[in-house]
């Protein structure tokens, strides 16, 4: 195994540097703190470490940190050096702008638990950001509390427990889920103390009506429905989906995964949704983080917003002369909605990624948000209308925002094969193996931040892909042959587990 | 692809095979296959009983997690403890080296109602459209 | 449009391309009376306006310079060095996803496998992820993961000193599992000082999967752990021990305490307090208990030349493989604030780091020094004998009318406790960090001191 620490194979453009704890030596170190003012307390000894337990980290000076950290960001593809048409995430163009926002220091440096009195600033932005979800989606309270869209899908089928339960309706056990939903989906009935029960897709990949009446029953709970769904297409019969589930007691929840397809365009509220959470890292371009964070506000309709989980922000004083421009006096105070599930996490939401969304949705307007939905269910289309001869997509009708390929159509080439080619030509590569109702499916997002350029620079990639496909498979095989570093070896991470660093 | 013609088929996957007074459970050579490297097995403590049909395990590759479920019904006396070093040979030798568990059924004739090689082929001929 | 690549003309070739007409040719599916809602919402800024907006609202909080804030509670105003946020703000790491494609994402895996390092050796635990939004969630999915672990034991006891928050998050996650929770002592009175390890011990039946413990605990206290764990485990549950990361820089680390899970609030770590969050829960486990945890996790591997790389791994305990079984339906790692946290441990190194923790008690200990001097005022430690950064200040008046008088003069002196205890209406947790100097805490206790006089004053006249 190499670490590329020779000079003769130090080259110029090498992204990967070793582990800073490879080039720690004892005694360097970046940051220096004042010395002590005050008059000195004895640390009780029996609570510190001992010599087997001594604190290990790297030692290493300002530069090499700023140097490692910079070469190995070169090592990623990001939306800020490619095109990342990742299906499902949404990788959109982030405005700085929003960075500039999140980091003023009155917001950046404010405590959490600093008096009512002094937040007027951090409580109007949540103020006003509720108003504006709840009106973009059509509910009647939101609450941004939870952290991330997981944990807004516990927070709204938690919800609905609370709701039958507060009703003395305990018999209903069970919450449908489509098989084209994601993995969270099921795994969030499960943590909500719930089965979860398949329902299958038809052949235009919309939930299949007749599979869905037939499980509505009294202990049926309700629906989680992704719409959009995950196949990119909008569900014809969403008000006869809804209309079953309510028709037999259960309420729906909307997974609003796929929500930027829609601004403007319908509203889940309008739709008879009862609660759905929005993903700000997606619909409202607060940054992805190589994983997170995100943040996952949860919208409900008169039906279940006492159950909301709390605080909430409310206005307590109304200015006379309140107004969208930022200049009203209003008061506005923490409230606990009447029934709340309780809290999700500590504090209030992830206020940094509520700031950047506010940020985004001003920016906009809303004609400015509908544009955005439209462009982003354009550029889908014509990709797909670019893309028909070599990856056609599953289900030949209009998709939304996104659309579905096989991926594996070429003899002796996977759907893997054709991800890691894609990196070799810059891209980076589409979601792969998923939604699970389409066999090897490889699932292409452009958002409406890439221009017609990209995207037909983008299919010519995937059509010389798809003819390297027939001509010469090995070379997909091996791909990629570009990147920093070769093809990952999958098997040989998880049999042989090293999770952490361990001197040699 | 291996139909070993000495073993009983269920329709998840496993295979069985009579063992004196014992049942000797695997997954198939089609199941293996599909399932790519196997990395992780995981496997019930011994003295254990569960019913037919009934989840006793997991074998893990490094994108699926496939629940494996009793071809017979009873008790959990041995589990092939090489697994956990070694979860490749349930790729290597599907049928011998890489067995799962050995069974005491409750009932020594459930066996007979499972599916026989040829069967089993032709049920897994209908699974790759 | 500011952020839309296309211009008209180039929707009018796509559509035509397409052989549409319009683009509501698009929205075919959508029905016709829902569709085109018109929203109600504030018009469209630019971003010059939308700066200036946003600076109004910003000063609207009372979080600029000329307030000194002692309110800690489970946040903290620790100092940032510049290169964490110069460096976390690079594109290359906020606008990336997900490591779904290794190759792709060798600075974003890598980074992840470092903080896992890094904090491994800090908690002293063999293995760690990334994922969790904050210490409150990971405490909770802690409990959940040593049901997992221990068959058949389905309740936790926790020390009713944990922060009241996390026991409401671990409450909401909980219940509807069916596991229960047994809290042990809630300091809700006045003076009251939670339970001590031994009456956690006894709380221990057949039924108990771990003990949760927060130390320094939420009145600031340190605890002695010796031979804790192993009385724990002589009962057959584990030990889930909650820390602060950076008192652990001094503290026998948890793994040598023989915790099993470890959780903490990473948001002292080079994150900034932005209202309660973005943060960072910290998670970390022994090795035997891997296949049990939550979350992402980086592995190292080789790539096909035999170079070393690294890649996420033991994803078959996740939801999008393991679906309804999966170990949680957590998603996310919380990528962003684990490479502040990365490179905030970086920077400071072993030395620095022990720096921030040593001076952060001597600030608090001179700050308790000064204001249990004070006339009615006392520093409350119950059975314990000593805290770390932040503690309980019993005041001769209603701590929050303390609070508001401090506050009119540029200081706010902490949290008053009946926050979170009603009835405990003239205490007061203090919190000090580095970041305060000696002419800080002076003025803390020369503030404080001033109101009282006066409210006593009051009184008289």
């Amino acid at each position: 195994m190499s670490t590329n620490q020779s000079a003769a194979n130090h080259r110029f453009g090498d992204t990967i540097p070793p582990l800073l704890y490879e080039i720690s030596r004892s005694g360097r170190r970046a940051v220096r703190l004042p010395e002590s003012d005050v008059p000195s307390t004895r640390l009780p000894a029996e609570l510190l470490r001992d010599d087997h337990d001594e604190l290990r980290l790297p030692e290493v000076s300002e530069q090499d940190v700023v140097r490692h950290f910079t070469r190995l960001s070169h090592a990623n593809m990001a939306i800020d050096t490619t095109f990342y048409p990742l299906g499902s995430c949404t990788m959109k163009y982030n405005p700085k702008v929003n960075e500039a926002v999140a980091s003023h220091s009155g917001f950046a440096s404010h405590h959490p638990l600093a008096t009512t009195d002094d937040s007027q600033g951090s409580l109007a932005v949540m103020y006003r950001l509720q108003h504006m979800l709840a009106e973009i989606a059509g509910f009647s309270q939101v609450s941004l509390q939870p952290a991330a869209g997981a944990q807004g899908e516990l927070t709204g089928i938690l919800m609905i427990r609370a709701y039958h339960e507060s009703r003395g309706d305990t018999r209903r056990r069970k919450i449908l889920v489509p098989d084209s939903a994601h993995g969270t989906n099921p795994a969030t009935v499960t943590m909500a103390g719930y089965e979860a029960v398949e329902i299958p897709s038809d052949a235009e990949g919309n939930v299949d009506l007749g599979a869905l009446r037939e499980a509505c029953g009294d202990d049926v709970a309700g629906l989680m429905i992704t719409n959009p769904n995950t196949a990119g297409l909008f569900e014809r019969n969403i008000e006869a989906v809804v209309d079953a589930v309510h028709g037999c007691g259960g309420l729906v929840y909307g997974d609003g995964a796929n929500f930027n397809a829609i601004l403007g365009i319908v509203r889940p509220g309008d739709l008879g949704i009862d609660v759905m959470h929005f993903n700000l890292h997606k619909t409202f371009s607060t940054p992805h983080g190589g994983g997170g964070p995100g943040a996952g506000p949860v919208g409900a309709n008169e039906t279940l917003a006492d159950f909301l989980p709390g605080p909430i922000v409310g206005m307590s004083q109304p200015s006379p002369d309140a107004s969208d421009d930022g200049s009203d006096d209003s008061r506005y105070e923490f409230v606990s909605p009447a029934q709340s599930i309780g809290r999700l996490r500590s504090f209030h939401g992830n206020f940094g990624m509520l700031l950047r969304a506010y940020a985004y949705i001003l920016l906009h307007g809303a004609d400015g948000l509908r544009a955005i939905s439209e462009n982003a269910v354009i550029n889908a289309n014509y990709l797909r209308h670019l893309t028909r001869d070599v990856f056609p997509a599953k289900f030949d009708r209009t998709c939304m925002h996104e659309f579905v390929s096989v991926g594996s159509r070429y003899e002796g080439v996977s759907t893997m094969d054709i991800a890691k080619r894609l990196l070799d030509y810059g891209y980076h590569a589409p979601t792969v193996y998923f939604p699970l109702i389409v066999k090897d499916a490889l699932m292409v997002e452009p958002t409406e931040s890439e221009n017609r350029e990209t995207l037909e620079l983008f299919a010519e990639a995937l059509a010389l892909v798809a003819r390297e496909a027939g001509n010469d498979p090995d070379l997909l095989h091996e791909a990629p042959l570009t990147t920093p570093r070769r093809r990952l070896d999958e098997v040989a991470a998880v049999r042989n587990l090293v999770l952490r660093y361990e001197p040699v | 692809m291996t139909f070993d013609a000495n073993v009983r088929y269920q329709d998840s996957h496993e295979w069985a095979r009579k063992d004196g007074d014992l049942v000797v459970v695997g997954i198939s050579d089609y199941a293996q296959d599909s399932l790519g490297d196997v990395v992780y097995v995981e496997l019930p403590e011994t003295g254990t009983s569960k019913a037919k049909t009934e989840a006793f395990g997991v074998v893990e590759s490094v994108k699926a997690a496939s629940d494996v479920y009793m071809p017979v019904s009873g008790e959990i006396v041995e589990v092939n403890g090489e697994l956990e070093e070694n979860p490749a040979t349930v790729n290597e030798s599907p049928f011998e080296a890489g067995w799962l568990v050995k069974i005491k059924p409750s009932d020594p004739a459930e066996i007979d109602g499972l599916m026989d090689a040829a069967a089993y082929e032709e049920f897994t001929k209908g699974l790759d459209d | 449009m500011a952020y839309i690549g296309n211009t008209d003309d180039d929707r009018s070739i796509m559509l035509k391309a397409m052989g549409l007409e319009q683009m509501d040719d698009l929205f075919g599916d959508i029905p016709g009376d829902k569709r085109y809602p018109g929203l109600d919402l504030p018009s469209a800024r630019s971003e010059l306006e939308l700066l200036r907006e946003t600076d109004e609202l910003g000063r609207r909080n009372g979080s600029n310079g000329a307030v000194k804030s002692f309110v800690g509670a489970g946040a903290y105003d620790h100092f940032i060095p510049s290169v964490v946020p110069f460096l976390s703000g690079r594109g290359e790491y906020a606008t990336a996803y997900t490591p779904y494609q290794a190759e792709a994402s060798q600075g974003t895996v890598q980074t992840i496998f470092e903080y896992q390092s890094m904090m491994a050796d800090l908690l002293g635990m063999d293995v760690v992820n990334a994922s969790h939004y904050d210490g409150a969630t990971a405490v909770a999915e802690a409990a959940i993961m040593a049901v997992r672990c221990t068959r058949d034991r389905d309740s936790v006891v926790l020390s009713g000193t944990l922060h009241p928050e996390y026991l409401e998050v671990a409450a909401t996650y909980l219940r509807p599992q069916g596991i229960a929770m047994n809290i042990v002592g809630r300091p809700a009175g006045s003076g009251e000082s939670g339970p001590d390890l031994e009456t956690l011990e006894q709380q221990i039946d057949e039924s108990t999967a771990c003990v949760i413990v927060q130390n320094p605990d939420f009145l600031g206290r340190l605890h002695d752990l010796r031979g804790f764990a192993e009385r724990v485990h002589a009962r057959g549950a584990l030990l889930v021990l909650h820390v602060d990361p950076i008192a652990t820089a001094l503290l026998s680390s948890p793994g040598a305490m023989g915790a099993d899970i470890v959780t903490g609030e990473g948001q002292s770590l080079g994150i900034p307090l932005s209202f309660g969050g973005p943060y960072l829960g910290l998670f970390a486990a022994r090795k035997k208990l891997v296949r049990k945890m939550p979350g992402r996790l980086a592995g190292q591997t080789v790539d096909a030349e035999g170079n070393r790389g690294f890649v996420l791994t033991l994803n078959t305990r996740e939801q999008h493989i393991r679906r309804e079984k999966a170990t949680s339906n957590i998603c996310t790692n919380q990528g962003l604030m684990a490479l502040r946290a990365a490179i905030y441990l970086a920077s400071m190194g072993p030395e620095g780091l022990k720096e921030v923790a040593n001076l952060s008690y001597q600030k608090a200990h001179y700050a308790a020094a000064l204001l249990d001097k004070l006339d009615g005022c006392s520093v409350n430690l119950g059975d314990e004998t000593t805290f770390f950064k932040e503690f309980v200040l019993h005041v001769p008046i209603a701590a929050e009318t303390l609070v508001t008088r401090c506050r009119a003069m540029g200081v706010v002196p902490g949290l008053p406790l009946s926050r979170y205890y009603p009835g405990r209406p003239q205490e007061l947790l203090v919190a000090v960090t580095e970041t305060s100097s000696r002419a800080d805490i002076e003025e803390l206790a020369s503030v404080v001191l001033e109101v009282i006089q006066s409210a006593k004053s009051e009184v008289k006249a």
